[in-house]
């Protein structure tokens, strides 16, 4: 019998700070098991409990595509024990990996529509997974348009630079960047996301939208989706739970009957309306 | 197969048992406090007439339990997992109701989703001999839970205390493994006539006037209702109801850590707590009792029938009859069954 508690030993390969504030360090991941590279397969909106022994564990959402060869990316904000603890791991070390976990994108959903992917600062993570796979030569024919409406606070708090700036140069999508408040280096737009998705206007005929960000920006950006027409059951969200177990379990993250770990974390918002409204 | 255990050959019964299976049972600790144990020797058995504290939960899913050991080597951590094929164990004399329970927990640690390796192993290896309830208390509601005193389900053989000796019901494969047992004589015409007289009387004794018809429903609509406020004054937070009850299963996960070697252990927790759901960031989806009593109530009589399709609450009575602020489980469902909600100043 698979014991679900138990992780696969993964090796950091490469570790790098993701922005100017240091809060952002993005770890790439490879197995060291053979038959644990084989078998793990996952699709975006999944993440996995990373365990540090001794300290804990703690859900992060897979930024990586599943396409990316052999290796996983998690990209990790520094907030209490754990996190600040794989803030100093070293390359060459070992961590716990528990997962694939959670629902994961509707992408059969999406496959033959429209997609908007609205994201803001480190919510971003799942959401590179989600265009990454999406933009592979084999499964970009799978959705129609695709417009993406990124924005962080300053410019040195955008995540993965070097995929934004190659997402903008392809033709098959629409990139809008943005910050709440730009620099003397900064020559993108400057607005709030909910404002530059009002003002990008992205029709909503036949149009998911994906939306992650910070509980401030979701409140906002969610009345100018309904103003723009998108249905309930067209919007996305992933939400975040303190978790332990990570498999509906322990008990702790339900909002309502459904467990974030094992029923999300991945919800549309017709689903979230139907639950009691909790925090 | 109905068979008959004498009291005065019942040590030397379990004597018999006990070369063959590991016994778990209730003892009592000092002080009327009585928790189901590994038996040493079957002297330390007490079947008493009420149910024991701490409920049968225990033997399948531990207070605290070492998942696993680890050790750092260099880069790398060596992982060894505690768990094992368990030894064939007895578990005597749970009560009907904190069977039920315990049959409510296999939905949750043994359904087709990652099972739970722990819990199965030991439920796997574990044949129950259950007992039923002849003197129900007046903190008991079972029947208002779809049980009863005499409910069968979950045990693989069954004991009514007959006085002078046991009535043993053979009810499975599992129970009739100890059938060859020398002490179980046939029993006679007059102890199953006693057996149903005693049934009767405590089936009687334990009926209540508990209504649950609609309690799901009504929670969907009263989930914004101020009479959860009222709910979450009188809570004091102590949680004893969580730790008492047998169908509550939340657990925490910590690792136990000493310069790079040490234990990953899961303890029982509480959606009582107030730090349950804290998350870092200092967010906490329920801040104050209002949210974390209506969380109980609504796990109890709304998600987990959503999600199982029955009520995880099994009527032992247990948080009446120990919570310190005197709230009674039962008032405050007769509360919510008078429910009336069009509107939320409807009460």
């Amino acid at each position: 019998m698979n014991n679900p508690y138990l992780s696969i030993p993964m090796m950091v390969k490469k570790a790098y700070t993701e922005t100017t504030d240091r809060m952002l360090r993005t770890l790439e991941l490879i197995f060291q098991k053979e038959e644990d590279k084989k078998a793990f397969g996952f699709i975006p909106g999944q993440f996995c409990e990373l365990s540090l022994f001794g300290k804990g564990e703690a859900p992060l959402g897979i930024a990586s595509s599943p396409t990316e060869n052999g290796s996983l990316k998690f990209t990790i904000n520094r907030a209490g024990r754990v996190t600040t603890a794989l803030h100093h791991i070293e390359e060459g070390e070992e961590i716990g990996v528990r997962g694939p976990l959670g629902n994961g994108y509707p992408i059969n959903l999406f496959k033959g529509h429209n997609l908007l992917v609205v994201g803001g600062g480190f919510a971003f993570t799942t959401l590179r997974s989600l265009i990454a796979y999406l933009l592979e030569p084999q499964n970009r024919s799978g959705v129609k348009e695709v417009t993406l409406i990124y924005g962080a606070r300053m410019p040195g708090l955008l995540l993965y630079k070097k995929e934004l700036q190659e997402w903008s140069e392809r033709d098959d999508m629409k990139v809008v960047v943005t910050v709440d408040v730009g620099d003397q280096n900064w020559k993108g737009k400057v607005g709030l996301v909910p404002n530059v998705l009002e003002e990008t206007a992205p029709s909503s005929e036949d149009t998911y939208a994906v939306v992650c960000g910070p509980p401030v920006m979701i409140r906002f950006t969610l009345p100018k989706l309904k103003a723009l027409q998108f249905p309930d059951e067209r919007i996305y969200t992933s939400l975040e739970r303190r978790m332990k177990c990570g498999i509906g379990k322990c008990g702790r993250c339900n909002i309502g009957h459904l467990y974030v770990c094992k029923d999300g974390p991945v919800f549309s918002l017709e689903q979230l309306n139907k639950l009691p409204r909790e925090g | 197969m109905k068979l008959r255990l004498d009291k005065k050959d019942f040590h030397s019964f379990l004597r018999g048992l006990m070369v063959h299976y590991e016994l778990f049972a209730p003892v009592q600790l000092g002080e009327g406090v009585s928790v189901y144990k590994k038996i040493g020797d079957p002297s330390e058995v007490a079947l008493l007439p009420s149910n024991p504290q701490k409920p049968a939960k225990e033997v399948f899913f531990p207070q605290s339990e070492t998942m696993f050991r680890y050790g750092k080597v260099g880069v790398q951590t060596e992982v060894t997992s505690t768990e094992k094929v368990e030894r064939k164990r007895i578990l005597l004399g749970p009560r009907p109701c904190d069977l039920k329970a315990v049959s409510l927990l296999d939905s949750v640690f043994a359904g087709k989703d990652y099972r739970d390796v722990y819990y199965v192993n030991k439920r796997n290896a574990t044949t129950v001999i259950g007992m039923a309830c002849d003197q129900p208390l007046s903190t008991c509601f079972c029947s208002s839970m779809d049980g009863g005193p005499f409910f069968r389900e979950g045990s693989d053989l069954f004991l009514i205390d007959l006085g002078e000796a046991y009535l043993v019901e053979v009810l499975t494969e599992k129970g009739k493994a100890i059938e060859t047992n020398e002490f179980l004589k046939e029993a006679d015409t007059n102890d199953l006539e006693l057996a149903r007289e005693i049934e009767q009387k405590a089936t009687k004794k334990a009926e209540t006037s508990l209504s649950l018809e609609g309690i799901e429903g009504r929670l969907d609509r009263m989930v914004e209702s101020p009479f959860w406020d009222q709910v979450g004054e009188k809570c004091i937070g102590c949680r004893i109801c969580t730790y008492l009850c047998p169908t509550c299963h939340c657990f925490d996960i910590v690792d136990e850590d000493l310069n790079g070697k040490g234990e990953r252990v899961r303890h029982w927790d509480s959606c009582l707590s107030s730090l349950y759901s804290q998350e870092t960031s200092g967010h906490n989806p329920r801040p104050t009792n209002r949210e974390r009593t209506r969380q109980r109530l609504m796990h109890k009589f709304n998600y987990f029938p959503k999600n199982v399709g029955r009520i995880a609450c099994v009527g032992c009575g247990r948080c009446v009859l120990y919570c310190p602020a005197d709230s009674d489980i039962r008032e405050t469902i007769k509360e919510i069954q008078k429910f009336k909600c069009q509107s939320s100043n409807a009460k």
